[in-house]
Order: C-alpha cells, then structure tokens, then sequence
C-alpha cells in the first residue's frame, strides 16, 4: 500500500463504458499472453527446448544405436522433432491448462467478452509460435550435427501440424477432467512412456512384440515414424502415419469438447 | 441503460445434487431486485447461498427454477449480450498462476473496447508495487484487489463482487470502499456479497439479508435498522435486580434482561416515556443505574434477531 499512496491518484472516469474488443485485438493479446506464460515457466523451457536438444546431443554422441538404423543423426532429427511436438502440444498445455482450470481462469475469462473460439486459437498459435522455436533450434543443432533433410517440405508440415492437432486434443482432454494434480502426474508419465514406447530415440523393433504391436498405432510412433519417413529415407504420401494421427484428432477432440468442464 | 431494475430475480431456487452425499438446496425461493445505479448489498452468514445466487446472475450455475434477468436478459441465454456490460469479482482466484498482476489487468483491458487505464487503477487500488509480481505470489489481499480491478476495468454497466473486503487490511479495505463509492456515483450498478455487517451498512443503498437460501429482510441500511424507531436501553447496576417487576413497570412489548450479571438491556419502543419509566422504577427501588444510554439497533442486533444466529463468518 505504501508506494500506492505515495502516488498522487489518477482520475478514473469510471462511468459505463462498456462493449467488446475487436476480436483481432482480443486474439494478439491472448496469444502474445499465452507465449510468455510459456516461456516464463521454467519446467515448461527445460520439457520442451532443452530436453530434446539435450537428448539429440546425446544419443548422437554415444552412438547406442543399432548399426542397421542408418546414420544415427538421421534416426534421431525426426523422433526428436515428435518429441517437441509432444511436449508443448500435450503435456506442456494439459498441465497449463489444468492449473488454469483450477485457478477459475476459464471460469472467469468465460464471463469476458472473450469468445471461447478466440481463448483456443490464442492457446493453439502460442502451442504453433513455441513449435517453431523449437523446430528451428532442432534444425540448427542437426545441421551442426552433419544432418541433411530429405523428402518433401510439405509432407513435413502437414505431420507436424496434424500431430499439434492430435496431441492438443489429447491434452484438453486430461486437463478439461482431471484435477490439476493429477493432470501434472498424468501428463509427465504419459511423456515419459511415449518417449521410450515411440520410437524417439530407439527403434521401436528394439522392443518386444507385443509393446512393439501397441506402440505402432500410438500417437508418438506416428509422428516420429512419418516425420522419419519423410525426411530420412525421401519417401512420398506417409499414408499410415498421417492416418493414425488423424484418427487421434478426431477422437480426442471430440472427447475433449464433449466432457470438459471450464471450472 | 434503460431498464430501471438492472437485476430481477424472482422464486430463485438451486439445489447441488451430488452422487455421494445428500442434495443441498442452497438458494430455496429467492427474490430481491437491484434498481439501477444502487449498490446492494446480499449480507449473510457463510453457506447461506450467496455465491450461488451471483453466480447465477453471472452465467455460471443455472437455476433450478425461478426467474433471473439481469439487464433484462436471461443470463444463462445471452451471455454474449452481457459479458461486455457485467464486470465479475469471483470469491476466489480467477488469473493465470504464471501471470503478473500488470499483465493480467493488461490483458483483460484487452478484451474491451474502452477500458480503463490499467496503471491508473493499478494506483488506485495500491498495486503499484506488486504489478510484476506474478499471481502465485501475491497475498490474499493483492489478489483480492486485483480481482476487483479486473471486475471494473472494462467500464461496465453493473458489477458483481463476491465479498470484496473478505481478508482484508484495513487500508486495503478503505480503498475498496472508496473505490465502490465512486462506482456509485459514476452511476455504476454494484451488487455485493458480504459478512460483515458494517460494510453492509456503510456502502449499500439497499441490504438483502439472506439466511439458509431465503431473504429474511431486505430494505436500506436505515429501514433496518431503524425498524419502527425501536432501540434499546442499556444500563448498569447491582446484579440480581428482579427483571420481571422492572417489565410490569414498562409498557407492553418491551423486553428486559440482564446479561451479563449487572448489565441490564432494555429493547422496545424507546421514548422519553419509557426512559422515565425506567428511571423512576430505579430510583424508587433504590437503585442507582449508571451508564445509562439509548442505542440504535445495528444491522448486528437486527441480523441476530432475524436469524436468531450469532454471525458464521
Ligand atoms: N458446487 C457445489 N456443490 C455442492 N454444494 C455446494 C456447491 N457450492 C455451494 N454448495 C453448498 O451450497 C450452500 C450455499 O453455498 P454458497 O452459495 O457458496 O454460500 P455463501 O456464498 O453464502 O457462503 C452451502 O451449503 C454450500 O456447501
Ligand atoms: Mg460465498
């Protein structure tokens, strides 16, 4: 209170003057929000920037893959490109979006003029604005590394964008029903499982039969093995892959917005 | 604004239906108006529904049965229609763990066409110095601040302010008051919820008492209070004073205690007479009375009489 006294009072004109903003205003502020909210919170930066550089410094230095995976380099860009994916589209914004929820964010922004079509395109360009960053920052340590893309730009993008749908989805839907607490537990084990189940750093044909069996048609498995597809061995339309992860979108987010509870 | 009650509610009732513990009915057949540019005031003890009455008016909970109008709108159809024109306190929370309290208050300005200088409200309200810390961080003071600068910066018609003194400091709460008064006076709309009785007293135009989901009073401060120009008496004397003879002395409708031992109270029709009365009764028992005064009923005496409860902050 004291500095607050201390400052001679503005004059408020607090008489009614109310309406909405133009929703384009509305949609820079929330999404410049959003992005900052992200980058502020330091288990956020270390999930989804350092982790997956660390783990490409790694692997590609201890060289613990099998001699008939290629050149390590190549195996590694593509998986660890899913991994970022994974880590801001789901579990970076399903523990945000559940403390939100716990705080009575959604609950109060829902009574702004804020439309709900504009809080979730804020939320999804800021989930698309740190995937650049991150993409960007995989890219340049590939290329130190000696890696050369291969296959077609578009292909690429497509995979990236569909596995942001899929993965977003997935993570509303744990934040829209858990409590905060347990979306935090949820989301940590559900990256840590589809890190070592999605083909990200080893091959899934590393694994038994059966785990190998269930981990094909997992999310992570697709976009790693699309992406890999693609940009390691030039291949064309990476069919299977785009359909599994276009069969995670729809059913998540109908889930999502069917069962999630804004407080 | 044109209509002349900015909020309606009428036979309001909410009952919470949980799976594993019996319904509660929060709001039992609820009735208050708020007229335009007023401050009302909804004053009871805790659990007594008002939060689930607020949040009735603001969109969140729909009501059982009963008609609500705020604005003349229904607010669980045209919330779009309302948000821009209804600034919301919420009890609790409400701003992003991660935000600071400038950003936050930045942001929601955002989302209106004409707000309010945030820094100057930041200054307003004695947030100058926490605008960069983040929410996580502030107290529950700060916060509570915050949340009422939130509810006004978008220069609404009428506001909603779920007890927006609750854990406050003194200066903080000072500040909320003048800050409420000025809503008044720019011809704002207030309804608030609330516990304590003197800020029920002191802001409001208007106090709907409100006890186990029902109204059992509802009128100005000075209504109330004033009730048929009833008061008390109070004097002290020696303990033991045979109260019941002291009562046939005085006129119908008055009653007498004595609590605590030597402490008297008198309440009823206070007039000149019944001062004589009482007087002339002491002195011709031979009891000096000391401290002699007349009071005015509170809100407090009236609340306790009509709920026949002590306050449940
Ligand atoms: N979401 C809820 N689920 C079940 N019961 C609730 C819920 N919210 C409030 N209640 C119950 O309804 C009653 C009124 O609560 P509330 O409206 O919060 O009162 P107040 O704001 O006056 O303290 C209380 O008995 C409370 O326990
Ligand atoms: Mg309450």
């Amino acid at each position: 209170m004291t500095a607050g006294a201390a400052v001679p009072l503005a004059a408020l004109d607090l008489r009614p003057a109310p309406g909405a903003a133009p929703p384009g205003r509305m949609l820079l502020a929330q999404t410049a929000t959003e992005i900052r909210l992200t980058l502020r919170r330091g288990e956020s930066v270390l999930l989804t920037l350092i982790i997956p550089l660390a783990l490409l410094f790694f692997f590609d230095g201890v060289g613990a893959l099998p001699a008939d995976a290629g050149r390590p380099i190549d195996f590694l860009v593509p998986g660890l490109l899913a991994l970022a994916i994974m880590s801001t589209a789901f579990t970076g914004q399903a523990i945000a979006t559940g403390f939100e929820r716990s705080y009575g964010v959604l609950k109060l922004l829902g009574a702004s003029p804020l439309p709900r079509w504009v809080l979730l395109a804020g939320k999804t360009l800021a989930v698309l604005a740190v995937e650049v960053l991150q993409v960007l920052l995989l890219l340049i340590a590939g290329g130190l590394l000696g890696w050369h893309p291969h296959g077609s730009f578009g292909w690429v993008v497509l995979l990236l964008v569909l596995g942001t749908v899929a993965f977003s989805g997935l993570g509303l839907l744990m934040a829209g029903t858990l409590r905060a607490e347990a979306t935090l537990a949820a989301a940590n084990g559900v990256y840590l499982v589809l890190l070592m189940l999605g083909g990200i750093v080893f091959p899934l044909s590393n694994l038994p039969g059966w785990a190998e069996a269930i981990a094909k048609v997992l999310p992570t498995a697709a976009l790693a093995g699309g992406l890999r597809s693609v940009l390691r061995d030039g291949s064309g339309v990476p069919a299977a892959d785009l359909g599994i992860l276009a069969a995670w979108a729809v059913v998540s987010l109908t889930l999502a917005a069917r069962t999630f509870r804004w407080e | 604004m044109a209509e002349v009650l900015a909020v309606e509610i009428e036979g309001l009732v909410k009952t919470y239906r949980r799976r594993s513990a019996p319904p509660v009915t929060a709001v039992g057949g609820l009735s208050f108006q708020v007229p335009t540019g007023s401050v009302t005031a909804l004053l009871g003890p805790n659990g007594a529904g008002k939060t689930t009455t607020v949040e009735i008016c603001e969109g969140f909970r729909r009501a059982d049965s009963g008609v609500v109008r705020v604005l003349g709108l229904d607010p669980a159809r045209c919330g779009t229609a309302l948000h821009p024109r209804v600034g919301v306190m919420l009890q609790a929370g409400g701003v992003y763990p991660g935000a600071r309290a400038g950003e936050m208050l930045r942001l929601v300005a955002a989302h209106h066409r004409d707000p309010l200088d945030p820094d100057a409200l930041l200054g307003r309200l004695g947030l100058v110095d926490a605008a960069r810390t983040v929410y996580r961080r502030l107290s529950g003071g700060q916060r509570q601040r915050l949340a009422l600068a939130i509810a006004v910066i978008g220069r609404p018609d009428l506001v909603f302010l779920d007890e927006p003194t609750a854990g406050l400091d003194v200066q903080a709460r000072r500040a909320t008051w003048e800050l409420i008064e000025e809503l008044r006076t720019s011809g704002v709309t207030v309804l608030l919820t609330t516990h304590a009785m003197d800020e029920a007293e002191r802001l409001s135009d208007q106090v709907v008492i409100v006890d186990h989901g029902r109204v059992v009073a509802a009128g100005s401060p000075a209504e109330l209070t004033h009730g048929g120009a009833e008061g008390q008496l109070r004097f002290r004397a020696p303990g033991g004073l045979d109260v019941d003879r002291l009562l046939l002395a005085l006129p119908d409708g008055t009653v007498a205690r004595e609590m605590p031992l030597g402490h008297y109270l008198i309440a009823g029709e206070v007039d000149p007479q019944l001062l004589a009365a009482v007087t002339a009764w002491c002195a011709s028992n031979g009891v000096m009375a000391q401290d002699l005064r007349v009071e005015q009923r509170s809100l407090e005496d009236v609340f306790v009489e009509l709920t026949g409860s002590e306050l449940r902050p």
